[in-house]
């Protein structure tokens, strides 16, 4: 084994223990500790992707000194650990580029605790990413939920707290529906690691037996994880958790927190059910349904939104839908569109978030949409990471989610009959509501006020400033090499099952 | 406290009960009576009456505000909406219940030989387990060394919960976010105990026989658990209802004399780094295949099984420690 082998393994320990450690340091040393862990995780799964990808192997690492079904153990390929590295650096821009606000807003005795939760999030994340057991994902989806209840509730004023008890509400239940599935899935098969119960399953499928259990694991299952990621109906939790809190936790929040459950449907779906029997069960058809459904309705809502933070919020809940339509589509091209949204939305998600903080704080503290106009004269940088972001959402060609939607159109035409029809019809109705609010709201920033007077330019911070330019970055590169970072994707996809 | 002197509160409990054993029956009586109508207002200094009233104040208006919300609420929407929301939750209730019902009605019979959660895992458990862990305690050999990965995730899964309730309840006594009347009642020595008498005299004897005897209990839960039933989870518990019992008889005052947030922090800082490195070298041998230098030693003696003691006496502190902060965190704020 070679010592690169290590990293997965490496970096959530080192991620717990500098939580942990965390704890007892005060403001300014905690941020330090959190940029460090931030950085070495980021750099070690550069490490793994590069290490997986130059062999084109996935490999397995035991957790402990027993073999795999007895005891613990991760798994880390090139799919893994390309989606690791881009989560890594979107946590690092949100973190440098929410820090300054983030001093300003959370009480000066608790900022340790804030850090501490990034923390969390990041070694959750890990290990839903990593695992290869389907109860290890549990324990770390629990760690993931509450750690992200604290995030939401960080600014600890009224509407925050309203906002965590119903985020601790809907995602309790998501978590004890999920658990619900996994005991059935244990119930019928006996097996918690992946590979066994997908030998267990394939034959339960083929015999007929236990054809109710696994019918209700797999939905549990589903229903579970897609509340969780506010899939429409699930949805009400989301705008009031992403737009009262701080931008680097909305950031979190929205980009990373929800697709690491994403990420865990599509691991459960592809390495414990295998695609054709979670198809033949039916549960694709369902996903597509609600996923065309929150396209739709996420759109609308955020037309209808005020402020900047709340319209970015709805619109996540249209780009959640693009991410279940692809994978109701219940084909593995489906799934490569999902995984690769996943990618680009949480790139891109969290720049606005940051990038919107910016802009409101430019045009004087304000939250409303129709005080931006104009923005772009105060503060050039944050006006040009807004549009950016925008125009990538709407699908401008060469950018991330361009490549999304012209897979997804793919996908709709080789599906045939009902399916083209109606996932070509809401792609197109989305994209053009897409268009109406994010080039809308990004046009304002270009057109001066009336009376004259744009503001001062407000100068932004060294760090913010950093952390914007890294998303830009990030989200060119996803846009410029997006065919050899599908290519990538999919080659770790087709190793995955 | 750092003065060596008896605590006050002490004191003045060992004179109340003098007074109870002189005094004649009729006097004892409205004594208790006086107790109950009137918790401890004589002991309170007056300040302490002053922030009661605030707080009576307080608890006033938050019920005109709920009278208010539920008249709101009773107007919002009509009643035939309402109506068919209800009958709506009802069916999809049933049809919950009923969904459930039929699966497990399909599930395999529960505890028969060919259930298929008998196989080759469970065996290699029961029968290799005393052998490779070294724990006469099947189940704490499966969660502290087969799956320690698991075990360590739901003891970070302790200490997030305990992070975000002191995110949540801890009350800082110089921010400036908290009104005054917060920072009032934080102030005032009894502020959570208006409604109890306070130097309960029976609780307190009581406790300082109990919390020994309890301690020793979930010391020796702990000890044992991989000999017996038991362990670091079960014996935490234990330990921090001890904690508990300490508190709610003699006060914060007195149990800040050893455990403070400080102690807290400390203990649990330890406890989660021992666990964290021990499996740090445990997993970081067995997957490079490197022989663990960790004696198993003889199976059924207290010093063995490996690493197994040590995570359980680890996990056994954050138990207690979490225990006794949610207690402490929902009833004062603070530590």
């Amino acid at each position: 084994m070679q010592f690169v082998q290590n990293f997965p393994f490496f970096c959530i320990l080192l991620t717990l223990i500098c939580a942990v450690i965390t704890s007892v340091l005060k403001g300014a040393a905690a941020r330090r500790m959190t940029v460090f862990v931030i950085g070495a995780v980021t750099a070690m799964t550069a490490a793994v992707a590069a290490f997986t990808l130059s062999t084109g192997q996935s490999y397995v690492y035991l957790m402990g000194h027993f073999p795999a079904p007895w005891g613990n153990e991760i798994r880390a390929g090139a799919l893994e650990s390309v989606v690791m590295l881009v989560f890594c650096l979107v946590i690092l821009f949100s973190f440098m580029g929410g820090l300054h606000k983030s001093i300003l807003q959370i009480e000066a005795s608790k900022y340790n605790i804030y850090c501490i939760m990034v923390d969390l999030t990041l070694l959750s994340l890990l290990a839903l990413v990593y695992t290869n057991d389907l109860f290890t994902g549990y324990v770390f989806i629990e760690i993931n939920t509450i750690a992200a209840a604290g995030l939401v509730m960080i600014r600890q004023n009224g509407k925050s707290l309203v906002a965590a008890v119903r985020y601790m509400i809907m995602n309790l239940l998501g978590s004890s529906l999920f658990l619900i599935g996994v005991v059935l899935l244990y119930t019928i098969t006996g097996h918690l690691l992946m590979a066994n119960l997908h030998e267990s399953i394939a034959a339960l499928a083929a015999s007929g037996e236990y054809r109710v259990p696994l019918t209700m694991a797999a939905g549990l299952i589903t229903v579970g994880l897609s509340m969780k990621s506010a899939l429409f109906p699930f949805d009400t939790w989301l705008p009031g958790a992403y737009s009262n809190s701080t931008p680097t936790a909305s950031a979190i929040l929205s980009s990373i927190v929800s697709k690491g459950y994403i990420f865990l449907l599509v691991k459960v779906y592809m390495r414990v059910f295998g695609l054709d029997v979670i198809v033949s069960l039916g549960v694709c058809d369902v996903l597509f349904v609600f996923g065309a459904f929150g396209m739709v309705m996420g759109s609308i809502n955020a037309v209808r939104a005020k402020t900047t933070r709340m319209m970015i919020a709805y619109s996540s809940v249209a780009q959640i839908g693009y991410i279940y339509l692809a994978l109701g589509m219940g084909s593995v091209g489906g799934v490569l569109c999902a995984l690769w949204h996943v990618v680009a939305h949480s790139a891109t998600k969290s720049m606005l978030f940051i990038s919107s903080a910016e802009m409101d704080e430019a045009s004087g503290g304000t939250h409303l949409r129709a005080d931006l106009r104009g923005c772009f004269y105060r503060s050039p940088l944050a006006a040009s990471a807004f549009t950016l972001g925008a125009a990538n959402l709407v699908g401008i060609p060469l950018l991330s989610v361009f490549m999304t939607k012209l897979l997804l159109a793919n996908e709709a035409l080789a599906a045939g009959g009902r399916h083209t029809a109606v996932a070509l019809a809401v792609l197109a109705i989305s994209t053009l509501l897409n268009a109406q609010y994010f080039l809308g709201t990004a046009t304002e920033l270009f057109i001066p006020r009336r009376d004259g007077q744009q503001g001062q330019a407000v100068r932004i911070g060294a760090l913010a400033a950093v952390g914007l330019i890294g998303f830009i970055a990030l989200n060119l590169i996803l846009g410029f090499f997006a065919r050899d970072i599908l290519a990538a994707l999919a080659d770790g996809l087709a190793r995955f099952a | 406290m750092k003065n060596k002197e008896r605590p006050e509160g002490l004191l003045r409990a060992r004179s109340r009960m003098r007074q109870f054993l002189d005094s004649s029956d009729e006097a004892l009586d409205a004594r208790m009576a006086d107790a109950q109508t009137q918790p401890a207002a004589s002991d309170c200094p007056p300040v302490d009456v002053e922030y009661r009233r605030m707080i009576e104040e307080e608890m006033q208006e938050e019920q005109e505000v709920a009278a208010r919300m539920k008249a709101w609420n009773e107007r919002r929407g009509d009643r035939l909406g309402r109506g068919a929301y209800c009958a709506l939750c009802v069916l999809a209730c049933t049809a919950m219940i009923a969904l459930f019902l039929l699966l497990v009605a399909s599930l395999p019979e529960y505890g028969s030989a060919d259930h298929p959660v008998n196989n080759e895992v469970s065996a290699r458990y029961i029968e290799s387990g005393l052998q490779e862990t070294g724990a006469v305690n099947i189940v704490t050999g499966m969660i502290l060394d087969y799956r320690a990965f698991d075990t360590l995730g739901e003891s970070s899964v302790l200490f997030t919960a305990a992070m975000v309730v002191l995110l949540l309840l801890r009350l800082d006594a110089d921010s400036q976010a908290y009104s005054p009347l917060a920072r009032a009642i934080r102030q005032s020595p009894h502020s959570d105990t208006f409604y109890e008498p306070h130097h309960d005299v029976i609780l307190q004897y009581t406790a300082r026989i109990l919390v020994p005897l309890v301690l020793l209990l979930g010391i020796y839960v702990v000890l044992n658990g991989h000999l017996s039933p038991g362990g670091g989870f079960s014996g935490g518990a234990i330990m921090g209802a001890a904690l508990v019992i300490y508190v709610t008889a003699f006060g914060f005052d007195s149990i800040r004399r050893f455990f403070t947030y400080k102690t807290y922090q400390r203990v649990v800082l330890c406890a989660l780094l021992t666990y964290a490195f021990s499996k740090c070298y445990s997993f970081y041998t067995g997957a490079n295949g490197i022989h663990s230098v960790i004696p198993l030693g003889t199976p059924g003696a207290i010093l063995s099984s490996g690493l197994i003691l040590v995570l359980n006496i680890c996990v056994g502190f954050i138990v207690t420690c979490t225990m006794y902060a949610f207690y402490a965190l929902f009833r004062k704020g603070e530590l």
